[in-house]
């Protein structure tokens, strides 16, 4: 089974451009599951299962997402075995900039879409920074200087990557992304394999449910601001 | 140039023949000195803590800074060869049936692309867009200049040949006419920035007609306004060899300067009109039918003589629409008018 993950910031259009990208690949009759990852609610689901595609979601609640996609992923791959999936892609919320979902040596997509202003590129780290292939969406409705701005910009953060203009309401851009999707490498198991970034893990006293504030409530991983 | 030459070249070196480097480092929160210490050395100076930050070490900084300034070295070049000549090389409409012959699109040229919706002219942009190599539902091939274009750099998505211009696009950074003509040119990595804002400010506001200044903010140009910046920006500035114009019909800009302008700069227009009047300042006529090429009309010599006679009917139409928009009564002569 191919094994591809897919992160970007909410609603930057990762659902949208799966689908197109997988549209024409199940219709050659590849099967193809998704497993979403999310904070508090998803209806990704929904327009998953209308396509006819099998989905899991997750959600992480209060944990960061990737720190919760991590711990669960192994046993989405196992899941996908079982269901005899050839491709299993993981959607998941970039929701935590400091954290990134991808994993070396399995296929990683980066979605960010135009409307999110030039500077983003700089601002989501390592999810796009570790990406192979980085993805434009909403390039319809923004000017032709935005959309080569902006480009550079990604290209700046990533040399490495494929960045790939898609149109997430039509499809247009798709079939290379779709190339992309086809080169993904096989997986059985994720055991062993590395995280392409390390997650900072929830270091201090607040991520152990700390409400308190205060100099002595403080412990770990603190870090503080020059006000002077 | 060599990693280690690269490494060993000083930091004044550097930033002067390559200003672009401060980008990197700017993206890392640093601002490399302007001095004789090498980039090496800079780079093994900068504390671990503060890598740790970007989730990056020492050995990981240094190799992204040299494929950054490969990439950019790359990027740089690559500007200076702009393809002049677009194959499209005949491939099948959507019951099987082979296209009548190959195409071969040439800078200066504007071509009209016709056709209802669904007719499958966002096909034909599609397998342009994405270099079509036989491996579309079209079977369409695309050549750059005749060749066959590189396979990895297709898949890298870094050439793109068609730039669009549509009227659903709006500008959306919140940037001044000087500082996003500024900004655009910068990524395009250009020597001379000052002189190519002023240039595209000037040629906007004459296409527009209507005045703005280098300090008005993008988002407040009217639509007028926004549609001859995009025009002159695509003009002067995009990397794309291709222009793609979709409904530029009431889009309140001089169409013919417009289109001139685009030509004088050595563009490949392709416009989806079914304006008499444009379509005919066009070369030729695409004619898309069932998701094929059906038919390329040159323009013949007796439409061109016809359009001296439409541009004056549309001048009169155009006079009528003034008189509209200034809330004047529309007094005319049916017979007038037809002369
Ligand atoms: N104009 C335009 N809209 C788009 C494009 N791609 C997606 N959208 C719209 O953007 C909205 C969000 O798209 P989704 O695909 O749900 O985004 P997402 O990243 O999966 O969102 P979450 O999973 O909720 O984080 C939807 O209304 C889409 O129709 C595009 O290329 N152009
Ligand atoms: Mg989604
Ligand atoms: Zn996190
Ligand atoms: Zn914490």
């Amino acid at each position: 089974m191919k094994l591809i993950t897919v992160a970007g910031p909410p609603s930057c259009g990762k659902t949208s451009i799966i689908l197109r990208a997988i549209e024409p690949l199940v219709a050659s009759g590849l099967k193809v599951g998704v497993v979403k990852f999310d904070c508090l609610t998803s209806d990704d689901y929904l327009r998953y299962e209308q396509a006819g595609i099998e989905v899991k979601t997750g959600l992480a609640g209060g944990l960061c997402p990737d720190h919760f996609f991590i711990a669960n992923i192994e046993q989405a791959v196992q899941w996908g075995q079982r269901e005899g999936f050839d491709l299993l892609i993981s959607e998941s919320a970039g929701l935590c900039n400091r954290c990134s979902p991808h994993i070396k040596d399995v296929l990683a997509v980066c979605v960010i879409d135009h409307l999110s202003g030039v500077h983003t590129p700089r601002k989501i780290g390592p999810m796009l920074k570790s990406a192979d292939v980085v993805v434009l969406t909403k390039g319809d409705i923004v000017s032709q200087a935005e959309r080569e701005v902006f480009a550079f910009r990604v290209r700046q953060v990533n040399p490495k990557a494929a960045v790939l203009p898609v149109n997430g309401l039509t499809g247009q851009g798709t079939l290379l992304l779709q190339r992309h999707f086809q080169s993904a490498a096989e997986v059985t198991t994720l055991n062993d394999m590395r995280l392409r970034f390390t997650m900072p893990a929830a270091l201090c006293s607040y991520c152990l449910g700390e409400t308190r504030i205060g100099p002595d409530c403080q412990i770990g991983n603190i870090k503080t601001m020059d006000f002077s | 140039m060599t990693d280690t030459s690269l490494l060993t070249q000083s930091l004044h070196q550097l930033l002067s023949e390559r200003p672009y480097v401060r980008d990197f480092f700017a993206a890392l929160n640093l601002t490399p000195p302007d001095d004789e210490i090498s980039l090496g050395a800079f780079l093994d100076g900068i504390p671990a803590a503060h890598l740790e930050e970007f989730a990056l070490d020492h050995a990981t900084l240094t190799s992204q800074c040299v494929d950054f300034i490969t990439q950019m070295e790359a990027f740089q070049s690559s500007e200076t060869s702009t393809v002049r000549e677009v194959t499209i090389k005949a491939g099948v409409d959507k019951s099987g049936t082979k296209e009548q012959q190959d195409l071969i699109l040439r800078s200066g040229e504007v071509v009209c692309v016709v056709g209802p919706t669904g007719s499958g002219k966002s096909r034909l942009l599609a397998d342009i867009e994405c270099l079509a190599q036989g491996d579309t539902p079209s079977k369409r091939q695309i050549l750059l200049d005749g060749q066959v274009p590189d396979e990895n750099r297709r898949l890298s998505g870094e050439q793109q040949l068609v730039a669009q211009l549509s009227q659903n696009m709006n500008f959306v950074m919140d940037l001044t006419v000087r500082e996003f003509i500024t900004m655009h040119a910068e990524s395009r990595l250009i020597s001379d920035v000052a002189e190519r804002v002023e240039q595209i400010f000037t040629t906007a506001v004459d296409l527009a007609g209507e005045p703005f200044t280098l300090d008005t903010p993008v988002t407040a140009l009217s639509g007028g306004q926004s549609r001859a910046l995009m025009i002159a920006d695509v003009a002067c500035l995009s990397a794309s060899p291709i222009v793609l114009i979709d409904e530029i019909e009431n889009a309140g800009v001089d169409r013919r300067r417009a289109l001139d302008l685009l030509v004088k700069e050595e563009k490949i227009v392709l416009m989806a009109t079914h304006d008499p009047l444009l379509a005919l300042s066009g070369d030729r006529r695409l004619v898309i039918r069932n998701g094929g090429i059906a038919a390329i009309i040159e323009t013949s010599d007796e439409e061109r003589q016809g359009l001296g006679q439409l541009t004056a009917l549309d001048k009169k139409l155009s006079r009528l629409r003034d008189q509209v928009r200034h809330g004047e009564r529309i007094i005319f002569d049916l017979q007038q008018l037809a002369e």
